[in-house]
């Protein structure tokens, strides 16, 4: 293919982004009335903690999981044993959407993006020999969030663990489904029942839970730029904080365990800045627009995983300088727990070797750089400080445009946010295709040599252990508790009751994932979002 | 290609639900004068076959990023197959081993495009290839 040379027209941080000047300066600051205060302090643009990484180095959470629950236990006692300090679960898409591995729709699926977990059996030996009791777990899940967090809630008991010391996240952030990552099962309505009756839940019976990672990551990854990632994931923040409260919650009882979910993107100045005007802006909707009177409503506490969407197929190794760099502005930007990718991203789930790299570069940033020693280390740069200030600007521009339409979820049905995001991704494309956005190794120092990497593979008898599996499992457990518990999950989802003590009895009557999602069909119907390009 | 449109369907079987490619790939191809019907995702081998009949499509587009595409892609080629005569073109993106190319060009598929393709790269393709 022949090399692109493409003119840059102007400087920008990304397609799309902010423009960048030649220099800074220090009347930059003073024009831009840029006042960051000190980390600790509101509204937290800084950190959230004056004494950052040394009172608290971020949880380094590898997202792992595959083919079955051996497999995957195997590799989360592999990670643990290399160095990280947190659980972070990947479920495969069957699970996620609410079906069982021998559903017709799951066919070719099983095991392949996720661990396969059917019921509460898989999620027990899922954690074989890991006490929960002890660790934090972070669980990617979203539209069936409710009933894996009872899954693990079970599994924990029967561990010997009470519910109450459990820690750890689910996602369960349905609105950036709608928008980007489509794993809803059901229409908004009753999944915003389902994301408040978990959240509910926790606040009276987890109290070190974090019952919601509201997410700007898949916005980001659809295509959104830093702006409208930051922006859109504050619009369905606030959509939560509104619906929380009109259950009758004090913002305080629920608002503390809220945390949040980003992108790090290759670019270190945006996203530094990025995520200073996020905690900067998320601080004060608390305080002037909910009202909430504990700091630690204000704060906001987030996870990063370094964005996927940039890592190459062509020429992989350069995928450990764009990680490295990518989780480098996580750290400035002073994320709380962190996920970095493998190099293999374009290719495979990653291997053993490619995890151990991703890992060793969240451990030599944190022992080796000096980075963390520091709190908010770029804290009065000029260039850092004007682009907080333009980003934060950016994002209320875009916040007062979806207040006026009415929030969230009715940007979300007109469809303004998917557009938008689909919009920046061509542009995007665009860019890349005329040479303009440099990619190295793809449209620019690219070479002819294929790479020698050998993928992660899945083998397809992994989806044939499942359902022998899952088939003894049904033959073998009382079903006349479990149609039983799928009854009580139906009536329950009929009332306004809240949903989650009803799914504790299924799961632990071993009801599957498909199972009482089909219950919670039964009674919410499926939704299925019209095509928006 | 005086009179008609080169037609597209673009579609996402199975159950994954990254569709960024597949929406860029959509608008790309209009740009290119294209007609694109834009399916969606989480459609069945069965959904697709059956709206690309109808419709009456030059071109296939299937995406699937799950690993999914063994079972997915070849099935869809069969059921089209089995409805009409028309040499209809398959195309297919996502994550998709270099290994299983082969395997997927055996069952069909005319063309295999994965992650840093330039729009420009199928829309040639599909030119060559629709007569």
């Amino acid at each position: 293919m022949a090399e692109l040379k493409g003119e840059k027209k102007e400087y920008r941080t990304t397609v799309d982004g902010l423009p960048v000047k030649e220099f800074y300066r220090p009347e930059d600051l003073q024009e831009a009335e840029v006042d960051p205060g000190l980390p600790g302090e509101y509204p937290y643009t800084r950190n959230i903690r004056p004494d950052g990484y040394r009172g608290r180095l971020w949880t380094m959470r590898q997202y792992a999981g595959f083919a079955t629950v051996e497999e995957t236990n195997k590799r989360y006692k592999y990670l643990y044993q290399q160095g990280q300090t947190g659980f972070s679960v990947a479920f495969h898409l069957p699970t996620q959407e609410g079906y069982d591995s021998d559903h017709p729709l799951a066919a070719g699926e099983v095991g392949r993006c996720g661990v396969a977990i059917d019921s509460l059996q898989d999620m027990e030996e899922l954690w074989d020999g890991i006490p929960l009791a002890e660790v934090s777990t972070s669980m990617t899940i979203n539209a069936t969030a409710p009933v894996l967090l009872a899954m693990y809630a079970a599994a924990a008991e029967k561990q010997g663990a009470s519910i109450d010391q459990l820690a750890g996240t689910v996602q369960n952030d349905i609105l950036k489904e709608y928008i980007a990552r489509n794993t809803y099962i059901f229409g908004p309505a009753p999944s915003m029942r389902l994301v408040t009756d978990l959240c509910a839940y926790c606040a009276e019976n987890m109290p070190r839970w974090n019952p919601i990672s509201i997410s700007g990551y898949h916005l980001r990854e659809a295509g959104a730029t830093a702006a409208q990632e930051a922006a859109f994931t504050l619009a369905d923040g606030i959509t939560y904080v509104e619906a929380m409260l009109n259950r009758g919650l004090d913002v305080d009882s629920f608002a503390p365990r809220f945390t949040f979910f980003f992108a790090a993107y290759t670019n270190i100045l945006e996203e530094v800045a990025k995520y200073r005007a996020l905690r900067a802006a998320w601080a004060k909707i608390m305080k002037e627009r909910f009202g909430a009177k504990n700091p630690r409503s204000m704060m906001m506490r987030f996870h990063v995983q370094t964005d996927g969407f940039t890592l190459t197929g062509q020429q992989p190794l350069n995928n450990i300088v764009r990680v490295t760099l990518q989780a480098l502005a996580a750290v400035l930007g002073g994320a709380q727990s962190l996920h970095t990718n493998s190099f293999d991203e374009a290719l495979s789930l990653p291997s053993e070797q490619a995890v151990q790299v991703a890992l060793r570069t969240q451990q030599i940033i944190a022992h080796e750089s000096g980075v963390a020693d520091t709190t908010d280390p770029l804290g009065g740069s000029y260039c850092v400080e004007t682009l907080t200030g333009r980003l934060e600007e950016e994002i209320d521009r875009y916040l007062q445009a979806i207040d006026d339409m009415g929030g969230a979820l009715e940007a979300i049905k007109r469809g303004y946010i998917q557009r938008e995001i689909s919009r920046s991704a061509y542009d995007y494309q665009m860019a890349v295709d005329s040479g303009e956005q440099v990619v190295v190794g793809v449209n620019r120092f690219t070479s002819a040599e294929p790479h020698a990497i050998t993928p992660l593979e899945i083998d397809e008898s992994v989806e044939q252990k499942q359902v022998a599996r899952l088939r003894k499992l049904r033959e073998e457990r009382d079903n006349g508790s479990v149609r039983k518990a799928l009854d009580e999950v139906r009536k329950t989802a009929g009332t306004e009751e809240n949903i989650m003590p009803a799914l504790i009895t299924a799961v632990k009557s071993y009801a599957t994932v498909g199972e009482i999602s089909d219950a919670l069909r039964d009674v919410f119907g499926e939704y299925r979002e019209p095509n928006i390009i | 290609m005086a009179d008609k449109r080169i037609k597209v369907l673009i579609a996402k079987p199975g159950l994954d639900g990254h569709d960024r490619g597949a929406k860029v790939l959509a608008q790309g191809l209009r740009d290119a004068g294209m007609e694109v019907i834009y399916l969606g995702l989480r459609l069945s081998p069965e959904e697709i076959a059956e709206s690309s009949i109808q419709e009456d499509v030059d071109v296939i587009g299937l995406s699937c990023l799950s690993g999914a595409h063994m079972a997915l892609f070849p099935k869809t080629v069969k059921l089209v197959r089995e409805k009409t005569d028309k040499d209809v073109i398959f195309l297919g993106g996502g994550i998709i081993p270099e290994k299983d190319i082969p395997k997927l060009k055996e069952a069909g598929m005319t063309e295999i495009f994965g992650p840093g393709t330039p729009i420009s790269q199928i829309t040639r393709l599909i030119r060559e290839k629709v007569k």
